[in-house]
């Protein structure tokens, strides 16, 4: 055992860690649920049954059929149904999906990369800079995220980047708050001090020694936040401000068959909506037992 | 305190004076309303006719200057698609929005904190595992779509309350409300029960975790030796000390729960200013889109200047901090 421990210490470490996860079942269904979700998200253009996106697949006789019709022409079932445009909903959540998890880690990764940056800039320069840093996040957390993304859509109107963008303006403070107080703290502990004495240069104890220890609070941060932005990108796509209507992600599914829900036709929002529950829950459940791992003291609230 | 106080209202100032200038700046961008307006069948010279009445041909910067002093005057300019003044527009649409925004809050502070303190006393229980596992779905639930759900049960499946708008509403103190009539309350029950739904996972968060904070104190302890009973222990002692932070809380989550407003208002069709927003947005109304954002930025920092005088009248560490910085 401790010869295998020594030829592959990573991989036992990461077993070590997985198995530690998993006691909560919970957690670990929830695990196992998102990477399904976006495994199903990557390979949509192979599994989808059609390709809700190239109109000559789509057969406007067939528009709005409930879950388990038969085409009219060809031998497909639509098992979720179709929607006003006869595309497949099964399809067009699969390929929704896609764009929402793109969207919502594209997000995340720009504003961890920009909160990280300025957040260990904010706490290494200290003194004005730092103050000054703090008030405009302070600031900007003062006011709700759908509020800011909003005002930045309104200027920059609909589409997959600008949405991004949005969302990196929405969230940025978060990450740059959460890395300066981690980094204020990890800064004065005996080992930054030891790699100080050693005399290291200044960018190798940045990289090499403050960051990754910064980087556990980070991940739950981060974790949370993907969810969060997941959320709001569908909130603004169903409000007809985020993604242009030639790539529906899941907010706009629900959106399109918001006018079809009260004469009954329930599948058009209903099945995407399950699905965008099932991923959010899914990842928050995640990171609320990761929170938990990096920080025992507060389980159980 | 009157130094204090001061400081924190110039802050609060310098944020409108910026928040002007972001939210001018950037709603500039949106489109060209010149093209929505002017038949496309005119002629060059009625097309520049009706750009300079709308002040569109001078450069940004007189436009801006324009807009502020204008703004100072408390006119924000005509609505492009209705021709009344947007801020005007705004004030009709606030009550609605204010009152669902008010009820939404009430039924999240009536059901959440009970049940945060039911989750922080009993963690381990069933009721406190049920409970929190209800706050995580609630986190996780998207608002809109919980929207649509609530009318497709409640309005067409059930057909017990109706699936969207305000329904009637009476006069009371100039302002336009439907809490007074039943069928009013019929209309406003679901939109602010999904408005509300958030806050009150939030609550059951904060109060189960400032209750168990509050249970592991000495007073606590020491009311437990005297013999007090539970229900007394909770009531009095934790119910008290875990309300203090929740006070500070609750003037930001009422300013957040009017911006999301804007969700629920466009899902049930409640006429209230977030609708407004959203319309405007799609019709690139843009004088209307500038008030919207003034009038909420002005709400959001008249709040956060109550909050933080709040917490200097609460807390002396916090002013006393701040004189010596």
């Amino acid at each position: 055992m401790s010869m295998f421990a020594r030829a592959h210490p990573g991989r036992t470490r990461l077993i070590a860690a997985l198995a530690r996860y998993a006691e909560n079942r919970v957690a670990a269904v929830a695990l196992t649920l998102f990477l399904l979700l976006a495994l199903a998200a990557f390979a949509a253009p192979w599994i989808a049954p059609q390709n809700p996106y190239d109109l000559a697949q789509l057969d406007i006789l067939d528009a709005r059929l409930p879950p388990g019709s038969a085409a009219a022409a060809g031998e497909l079932t639509y098992r979720l149904g179709t929607d006003a445009q006869g595309r497949d909903m099964l399809s067009a959540m699969l390929y929704g999906l896609r764009i929402s998890l793109t969207v919502g880690f594209a997000a995340t990764a720009g504003a961890l990369a920009l909160g990280l940056v300025v957040g260990l800039a904010s706490a290494l320069a200290g003194g004005s800079i730092d103050a000054f840093i703090m008030r405009v996040a302070d600031l900007q957390l003062a006011f709700p995220a759908i509020l800011i993304a909003l005002i930045l859509l309104a200027a920059l109107g609909p589409g997959p980047g600008k949405i991004v963008l949005a969302l990196i303006a929405a969230q940025w403070a978060y990450y740059a708050r959460a890395v300066r107080g981690v980094a204020l703290v990890e800064r004065e502990k005996d080992y930054i001090a030891a790699v100080r004495l050693l005399g290291l240069a200044p960018p190798r104890i940045l990289f090499v020694h403050l960051l990754p220890n910064c980087l556990p609070a980070l991940i739950v941060v981060a974790t949370l936040q993907v969810g969060a932005a997941i959320a709001l990108e569908a909130t603004l796509s169903f409000l007809g401000v985020g993604l242009p209507v030639t790539q529906p992600s899941l907010g706009l599914l629900i959106a399109n068959g918001f006018q079809y829900l009260l004469s009954g036709k329930y599948w058009i929002s209903v099945f995407p909506g399950l699905l965008l529950l099932t991923l959010i829950l899914a990842i928050n459940l995640v990171a609320e037992r990761l929170r938990v791992l990096i920080n025992p003291r507060l389980d159980g609230i | 305190m009157a130094w204090y106080a001061l400081r924190r209202l110039l802050q609060a100032l310098a944020v409108l004076a910026v928040m002007s200038v972001l939210v001018f700046a950037g709603v500039y961008a949106l489109g060209n309303p010149v093209e929505l307006l002017v038949d496309p069948n005119a002629g060059p010279a009625d097309y520049a006719r009706r750009v300079a009445a709308l002040g569109l041909d001078q450069p940004l910067w007189v436009q801006y200057a324009r807009f502020v002093a204008a703004a100072l005057r408390g006119d924000l300019g005509n609505s492009f698609v209705h021709g009344t003044p947007a801020l005007q527009l705004i004030f009709e649409r606030m009550p609605a929005t204010l009152e669902v925004s008010f009820a939404a809050l009430a039924i999240a502070l009536l059901t959440g904190v009970p049940l945060g303190l039911v989750a922080g006393f009993r963690p381990q229980s069933w009721s406190g595992r049920a409970i929190r596992a209800l706050s995580v779905l609630g986190f996780s639930l998207p608002t809109f779509w919980v929207g649509l759900m609530f009318i497709m049960l409640f309005a067409v499946e059930l057909g017990w309350l109706p699936a969207g708008g305000r329904g009637p509403t009476s006069r009371v103190l100039g302002m336009d409300l439907s809490i007074t009539t039943l069928a009013g309350w019929r209309h406003l029950l679901l939109p602010a029960l999904n408005l509300a739904l958030f806050k009150i996972s939030l609550l059951i968060r904060l109060t189960a975790a400032s209750t168990q904070e509050i249970l592991r104190q000495d007073y606590i302890r020491f009311a437990r030796a005297k013999g007090l009973r539970p229900a007394r222990i909770v009531g009095l002692h934790v119910l008290k000390n875990a309300l203090v932070p929740l006070v500070t809380v609750l003037g930001l989550e009422f300013g957040s729960l009017v911006a999301f407003a804007v969700v629920t208002e466009s899902v049930f069709a409640w006429p209230g200013m977030g609708k407004l927003l959203i319309d405007s947005i799609t019709l690139l109304d843009r004088p209307v889109v500038v008030a919207y954002l003034l009038v909420v930025v002005l709400l959001f920092v008249s709040i956060n200047f109550v909050v933080d005088l709040l917490y200097g009248l609460l807390d002396p560490r916090v002013r006393l901090g701040g004189a010596r910085a």
